[in-house]
């Protein structure tokens, strides 16, 4: 249980999505503009990741990496599939996306309405094939701990998408240089934020 | 009806020089259109992961722009993104062996972010945007414009980077001896990740500071 918490805490904070390793920045800039949206499309990335992350876990503990398909036979010890998980990654991430979209729309149409136009572009956020990939190159050894990472790197990108929607809505008041505006000055923002949380990195988990 | 007066239209027209030269200044992948910022900035602390990433991207989005435009006919509309996600992550596949063959060093720096050229939204961006419209030599032209407008932001920010962080370029010292002695620091601030977003800002700032027409409302 400690443990799990642990690779909660860490990867909101000190691996943070956004801040660490620049995932979903795409997303993240254009979806940043008001608070209300961002916590919209932050929802549906943790919901998201929090999904395929354990997905993509099964995937590869048991297809994917080498010697995983020893279950079906022990004629398959040194069968290393890996070089294929790109492509089943992209694939269940996609499908996963649609799934959940279908499932929202049907059970809970007021989530739709207000997460719908973001769940397909998280098909293509960085972030979620990023976790996938964290997931599967850090080796995590059990589903618990993987599912624990997948909902840590939602809330942390959440958090930094919020934050940054926060000081945007704010920053449009203030003076900035004119060609600075807008892009620029966010650009700049994120730095000053990353470097806010690099403070986390001296907490020992 | 126009058919004929393209074919006849020369390889490099004003019109194809164009596609190849706006990605560079005017309409740039990364400081314009603000896509595939992602890998962008996590690969950009030393100039050859950033230079090798370049490559990469090059490669993956020359050859997605031609296959989707030969395509383009053919493809249905509703399923039209899993098919991108399909040729992308194949391309992707071939670069990542490429590279864990021959540099095998620079392919562990990278680590994730090979595979994260399948989400790079420059990509899926002119796929989207150019090739599933246009004909195939428009379309490789506009991927290599694209890739070379995205490689030198990568190649500026590494500069910088590696030369202040690490007094370094490409591994080699280029910073003398004498600086050190004389009390010169490397400035270890510019290794650590929140520098690459502040240099992208300043390039932004520098290029809509010439070119006002960028500037946008706030």
């Amino acid at each position: 249980m400690q443990e799990l918490f642990n690779i909660f805490v860490k990867s909101i904070f000190v691996d943070n999505m956004v801040f660490a390793y620049f995932l979903g920045m795409c997303s993240y800039l254009a979806v940043s503009k008001t608070v209300q949206t961002s916590v919209g499309l932050g929802l549906a990335v943790i919901f998201v990741l929090g999904i395929t992350v354990p997905v993509d876990y099964l995937l590869n503990a048991y297809i994917l990496k080498p010697g995983a398909l020893v279950w079906l036979d022990a004629g398959f010890a040194d069968v290393d599939l890996s070089f294929l998980s790109f492509i089943l990654f992209i694939a269940i991430i996609a499908s996963m996306v649609q799934l959940v979209e279908m499932v929202v729309e049907k059970f809970s149409p007021a989530l739709y309405s207000s997460l719908g136009i973001f769940l397909p572009l998280i098909a293509v956020n960085c972030a979620i094939l990023g976790g996938s990939l964290f997931m599967q190159e850090r080796e995590y050894p059990s589903l618990a701990q993987a599912t624990s990472f997948g909902l840590g790197s939602g809330v942390g990108w959440f958090l930094a998408i919020v934050g940054i929607a926060a000081i945007r809505e704010k920053i449009r008041y203030s003076n900035v240089p004119a060609p600075l505006r807008g892009l620029g000055i966010t650009f700049i923002i994120t730095g000053l934020m990353g470097i806010a949380f690099m403070s986390f990195l001296g907490i020992k988990l | 009806m126009s058919t004929e007066k393209q074919e006849r239209e020369p390889l490099f027209s004003a019109k194809n020089r164009k596609l190849l030269t706006n990605p560079l200044s005017t309409d740039n992948p990364i400081t314009v259109q603000v896509l595939g910022i992602c890998s962008a900035l996590a690969v950009t602390a030393k100039l050859k992961p950033a230079f090798v990433m370049s490559l990469s991207v090059i490669a993956v989005i020359v050859f997605a722009n031609l296959i989707i435009s030969l395509l383009r006919n053919g493809i249905p509309p509703r399923i039209r993104i899993i098919v991108q996600l399909v040729v992308i992550a194949s391309l992707v596949i071939l670069v990542d062996q490429i590279l864990k063959a021959f540099v095998f060093d620079v392919s562990k720096q990278l680590s994730v972010f090979v595979g994260l050229i399948i989400t790079n939204c420059i990509i899926m961006g002119r796929l989207e945007a150019f090739a599933m419209g246009n004909k195939p030599w428009p379309s490789i032209l506009d991927g290599i414009g694209n890739g070379l407008g995205y490689a030198w932001v990568l190649i500026a920010v590494g500069f910088v980077r590696e030369l202040f962080g690490s007094g370094t370029l490409w591994g080699y010292s280029v910073i003398p001896e004498t600086f050190y002695n004389f009390g010169y620091e490397n400035n270890g601030f510019m290794i650590l990740p929140p520098m690459a977003l502040i240099i992208v800002g300043i390039i932004i700032w520098i290029q809509r500071a010439r070119n006002p027409e960028l500037v946008e409302e706030n």
